[in-house]
């Protein structure tokens, strides 16, 4: 119980901050809106530039192990499901971090989705 | 601020693929890495060991080829979309996921679970009501 706790504690802490890492890195690369393959990889390369792109992807590759071990110990419909866990320190992370604005019907979807993990984890088969 | 119609378009748009390769990626790597067994002990030459026989699966590698698309239209979504807006938005995938998991790996879904995933989609409809975009460009 131990190692699947630990591992559930990596994907939604580390993959959550790993996230809002690569957002604050793309913002500051600004709105995509030529999407033709060579400009989008122009995209890719002036992102990899940003130090907090790659801060951003050291976090979620350390959630992305974390995942693979968890998965070779439960159902992938299990796993899946209660990492969205993260979203609760997803929106407080947009909040405070990357300074959006959440609404209060952005919060009541954000706390229902909490509820539905909280569901599908008691349905464990 | 009021999203125009070719923003929320390009945004769902880029939603729907990360729908559609997350959940897909995550299957083959579950796939993948159910058939090389469970991880038993810590020990690092048994870490080795794992991971090894996990990168050397072909399921897995497509797995990551599936994420790494999921990925980029991640990314791209994120240059002008709110955090707090595209992470609940694509949790449709939740959904996908047990679908997979239900259809191609045979694993079993209790009614309880199906009920929160639905839960999960309706919180997911509430927030793709509210403007993707929050902060000044």
């Amino acid at each position: 119980m131990f190692r699947e706790t630990l591992f559930y504690l990596l994907i939604v802490v580390a993959g959550t901050s790993g996230e809002l890492c690569v957002t604050r890195a793309m913002k500051t690369i600004g709105e995509v809106t030529d999407f033709r393959p060579m400009s989008l990889l122009r995209v890719i390369f002036r992102a990899m530039k940003v130090g907090w792109m790659w801060i951003g992807i050291g976090q979620m590759a350390l959630a992305f192990f974390a995942l693979l071990g968890l998965l070779s110990l439960e159902n992938v419909s299990l796993v899946i499901p209660v990492t969205a866990l993260s979203y609760a320190f997803g929106a407080l992370g947009g909040r405070f971090f990357l300074g959006e604005c959440v609404t209060p019907q952005r919060w009541a979807g954000v706390l229902l989705v909490c509820i539905g993990v909280t569901l599908v984890f008691i349905g464990k088969g | 601020m009021k999203p125009s119609l070719g923003l929320r378009f390009k945004t769902y748009l880029l939603i729907l693929f990360m729908v559609v390769f997350g959940p897909l990626g995550d299957v083959l790597l579950s796939k993948g890495v159910k058939n090389v067994g469970a991880l038993s002990t810590w020990a690092p030459s048994n870490l080795f060991l794992f991971f090894r026989a996990v990168f050397a699966s072909g399921t897995v590698w497509a797995g990551i080829g599936s994420l790494f698309t999921f990925f980029i239209a991640y990314i791209l979504v994120l240059s002008w979309a709110d955090y707090s807006y595209v992470q609940p938005a694509s949790s449709v995938a939740y959904g996908v996921v047990a679908l997979l998991g239900y259809a191609v790996l045979r694993e079993r879904i209790t009614a309880t679970r199906w009920f929160g995933i639905a839960i999960i989609c309706a919180g997911v409809f509430i927030v793709g009501h509210t403007s993707p975009r929050t902060t000044e460009p």
